[in-house]
């Protein structure tokens, strides 16, 4: 079996600052794959790149068997590889239904967006309550969901979460991180960007723990979060 | 004589036209947050693409019931290619670079359209005559309104109403609010920016187009420098109104032309100002109006906070 996303010796470069310095995993179909690491580790970059919005400096990506490196960022939305930035980015004028149905920018079925939209709204019922308002007012959590429900509307073969946590509460990280178990058992394929290490690991089939632009440890979820080093490093033991 | 109404009637039509150059300069300027200083200058060859309509494409003597669409046709292409040209040729290129060069960029090529139209169009290195619609003027009461006013005050609000329908239905439109408030994520969401920012720009040229035939139907000539001083006020009324805004563009625009026919017909009446007055003060007035109004509202009449990007 391939797997649905081959990422091989991708580098990404800031002018002359490497990022990302040459990195190699997959993302089987079904399957929760995490990157976690600290602050300026390279995985928003390695993100960034797969979904087409930085150009790598060498190495190959393909995507359900294309090779997807220099294609530009909207056609890569359209064969299902959807993004939800780290910092959420939601639109912040445009309400709530609005930047759902942006979501849905590629497709055509009215009738299957409409649907796709009461889906999002049962998945995360405060964001039907608020519908018709701007999305610049929710709070930090409710922008998060709306993120991972706008992704959700290009009925994507794999959705990438950059930092779903970030800034949250720890009710609201609990909610959030449920809901990306939920969406694992309906057989969506997740790639998991995470700092914290303990949720996203707990969480996944597939772990890789970045450094300076490098994976230095890779493994199974549950053998990550037993390792020394990365209990040491990322999960606050001493 | 009463003259008050006359002159709102002028101010409205010197509004009408600076609204529709502006909506060029806040469309660009929403998206890519670029100040395209050539904006003036596409106008201004938008005014003679419609007079070379008229001089060498149209026969001697076509109506000018025939000759205004074909003039706003010619006008609108030349207007619009220029600037989705400048796009592509001058500022593509430099998108990423610091802001300070597709700035000198655009008064680069401010500088080399004018000098090109000075240059090579026959006869531009004065003022060339512009047909003139074959009626008009008319008297309501004590205001007199020619064919010209007509024809802005009609065009314009008609322009602006399917600006605002085409931004706010379409989903190209809704592609393009989503561009203006965040691009990247708005690439994410499947959408091609580029079109999009071409799509501004080609908007942009096509008012610029309109307002050029307005203004030589109104003032009966059209010259190379003519889109300076046209350009400049309509940049300051797109800030006054609020850069980025479509419908501040508008209403800056018109704000802007009552102002400065006002200031320049009555503050001379002013105990004490009487030096004050007449059409040279005019910019005077447009600017002092323009710092006023950012010094107490800095992001214009109605433009939005820019709080709300997280």
């Amino acid at each position: 079996m391939t797997a649905l996303l081959e990422v091989e010796d991708l580098k990404v470069a800031y002018g002359k600052i490497e990022a990302v310095k040459g990195i190699s995993f997959t993302v089987e179909a079904g399957q929760i794959v995490t990157l976690i690491g600290t602050n300026g580790a390279g995985k928003t970059t390695t993100l960034r790149t797969l979904s087409g919005l930085l150009k790598p400096s060498s190495g190959r990506v393909l995507f359900d068997g294309k090779p997807i490196t220099g294609v530009p960022a909207h056609k890569i939305v359209s064969l299902g590889l959807a993004h939800s930035p780290e910092g959420r980015h939601i639109f912040p004028r445009l309400t709530i239904t609005e930047n759902l149905q942006l979501g849905a920018f590629l497709r055509s079925d009215k009738a299957g967006i409409e649907k796709d939209i009461q889906r999002a709204y049962d998945l995360f019922p405060i964001l039907g309550e608020r519908r018709k308002q701007a999305a610049g007012t929710l709070s930090g959590g409710e922008q998060q969901m709306l993120a991972m429900g706008r992704a959700l509307m290009c009925q994507p073969k794999l959705l990438m979460l950059d930092e779903p946590s970030m800034g949250l509460s720890p009710i609201m990280m609990q909610k959030i991180m449920s809901t990306i178990a939920e969406l694992k058992a309906t057989g969506m394929t997740i790639l998991l960007v995470e700092q914290n290490a303990q949720a996203a690991l707990s969480l996944a089939d597939q772990g890789h723990v970045m450094e300076v632009g490098s994976i230095v440890l890779s493994g199974t979820g549950q053998d990550l979060i037993h390792d020394e080093s990365v209990r040491k490093a990322y999960l606050g033991e001493d | 004589m009463n003259t008050l109404p006359q002159q709102l009637a002028n101010g409205l039509f010197l509004g009408s036209m600076y609204g529709l150059i502006a909506i060029g300069y806040t469309m660009v300027y929403g998206i890519v947050q670029l100040i395209n200083f050539a904006h003036g200058e596409i106008f201004m060859t938008g005014g003679f693409g419609a007079l070379t309509v008229y001089l060498y494409v149209l026969p001697d003597g076509t109506t000018m019931w025939v000759a205004l669409p074909a003039m706003l046709i010619g006008g609108g292409i030349v207007s619009v290619l220029i600037a989705v040209g400048a796009e592509r040729f001058a500022y593509r290129p430099l998108r990423g670079a610091p802001r300070l060069a597709p700035l000198i960029t655009a008064i680069g090529l401010s500088l080399a359209l004018q000098q090109a139209v000075f240059n090579w169009y026959p006869d531009a290195k004065t003022d060339i005559n512009f047909p003139q619609l074959p009626f008009g003027p008319w008297h309501l009461g004590s205001v007199s309104i020619s064919s010209g006013s007509v024809f802005v005050i009609v065009a314009a609000p008609l322009c602006m109403a399917a600006l605002a329908l085409f931004v706010n239905l379409s989903r190209t439109g809704r592609a393009m609010q989503a561009t203006a408030q965040d691009p990247d994520t708005a690439q994410l969401m499947g959408i091609d920016t580029n079109r999009i920012i071409v799509i501004a720009f080609a908007i942009g040229g096509f008012f610029a187009a309109v307002a050029a035939v307005a203004y030589g139907l109104r003032y009966g000539s059209v010259k190379y420098d003519m889109g300076f001083q046209m350009g400049l006020k309509a940049f300051t009324a797109a800030v006054l109104g609020g850069i980025g805004n479509i419908y501040g563009a508008m209403i800056g625009g018109l704000v802007l032309g009552l102002a400065e026919t006002m200031a320049t017909s009555y503050i001379d009446g002013i105990p004490g100002m009487q030096q004050l007055g007449g059409g040279g003060w005019a910019s005077v007035w447009a600017f002092v109006l323009l710092i006023l109004v950012l010094l107490f509202r800095p992001q214009g009449l109605v433009g939005e906070r820019v709080a709300d990007r997280a």
